[in-house]
């Protein structure tokens, strides 16, 4: 098993999803995403109920992954930016804080231009979050605060799951 | 990697079927698909060639129910398993919180079983994982075939630890549930212990 699990709590979600809704105030987009480089959506703003999200997101991080390979194959160390161009919808994709990618989903009434600011702009916010995650992670643990519930987990609670 | 996101009350982890191609690892997803109600399960991908390859990788959510408030949620993975594709397998491999080999029982693909267990291990030493440690376990598939071993004589060549192994008609459901069943439970124990 991997060490590094992702952990995200309730301060940080609420973080991030502060900044994804500004970002996709101000770039008038569609929807937005953040993803774990996994596939794992993180969190997300606007009209996310027209989306198949989960969907969205391992589809997202296997281009993420197969275009990060191609770019190393050519000696790049990363195409930090990719866009899609649709008839309607567009795509913008990049990396943020090297950790997760941020998904912008819009149409005409944005632009590539603005999107691409906007993105920018959100994502110095999101190296601060991702700092303050990284730094927890490494912190060693109070005393009843976040304390892991997975501990208690019993064989039974295991066996329910696969009951039927 | 699990990721377990505590505002939304979620675990999500990722388990990926490995083995040579033509093995039946996409035929496991699917029949999982198939037997899952609706409200457990989201939409499968399949990234496949048009002669139905798989040429990326095949996806399958699943939630499980909860535990200990979590919903506990599952996302399936295939890889391609035919040999020139190893730059994609390694990347559905990242991440990977288990492992399930899903092995041809016919005699004349137990060199390309090998191969492929090799190239698992090496493609986990890549990213840091080690198939000692990682909850892993062992399908012998295609048990209705004719020209399948028997099953003492995979096991010998193909254990790598002696991790749980099934016998599986991939098709027809036959050990399909309890290989995906037992990867996940080493999961949750892992999970248990951290």
């Amino acid at each position: 098993m991997a060490s590094m699990d992702l952990v995200l709590y309730e301060e940080e979600i609420h973080r991030l999803e502060e900044v994804l809704k500004r970002l996709r105030h101000d770039s008038n987009a569609r929807a937005v995403f953040l993803i774990d480089k996994n596939g794992q959506q993180m969190a997300a703003d606007g009209d996310i109920d027209q989306f198949d999200t989960t969907s969205l997101a391992s589809l997202t991080a296997g281009n993420v992954a197969a275009t990060d390979s191609l770019a190393r194959l050519i000696g790049e160390r990363e195409f930090s930016v990719l866009f899609h161009e649709g008839e309607r919808d567009h795509i913008h994709i990049s990396i943020v804080s090297n950790k997760a990618i941020l998904l912008v989903i819009f149409d005409e009434r944005s632009s590539l231009g603005l999107v691409r600011l906007r993105v920018k702009r959100a994502s110095g916010e999101f190296d601060k979050i991702f700092e303050t995650m990284a730094q927890k992670a490494t912190a060693t643990p109070v005393e009843g605060v976040h304390e892991t519930p997975f501990s208690e987990i019993t064989d039974d609670d295991i066996d329910a799951l696969f009951s039927d | 990697m699990t990721f377990i996101n505590y505002a939304a009350k979620e675990i999500n982890c990722k388990i990926v079927y490995y083995g040579p191609g033509l093995g039946g690892k996409t035929t496991n997803l699917q029949y999982i698909y198939n037997k899952t109600s609706p409200d457990a399960k989201g939409k499968m991908i399949s990234l496949a060639t048009e002669t139905d390859r798989t040429l990326f990788f095949d996806f399958l959510p699943l939630d499980l129910g909860t535990i200990r408030g979590f919903t506990t949620r599952f996302h399936l993975y295939t890889v391609p398993g035919q040999v020139f594709y190893d730059a994609s397998r390694k990347l559905i491999l990242k991440g990977a919180d288990g492992v399930i080999f899903v092995a041809d029982s016919q005699e004349e693909r137990m060199e390309s079983n090998i191969e492929s267990i090799r190239n698992l291990e090496a493609n986990l030493k890549q990213h840091g994982l080690d198939l000692q440690t990682l909850p892993y376990a062992l399908q012998f598939n295609k048990r209705d075939l004719a020209n399948a071993l028997p099953v003492d004589e995979l096991y010998r060549v193909l254990n790598f630890k002696r991790e749980p192994t099934f016998e599986a008609v991939a098709p027809e459901g036959r050990g399909v549930f309890d290989t995906l069943k037992s990867v996940a439970k080493q999961i949750l124990v892992e999970l248990r212990k951290r």
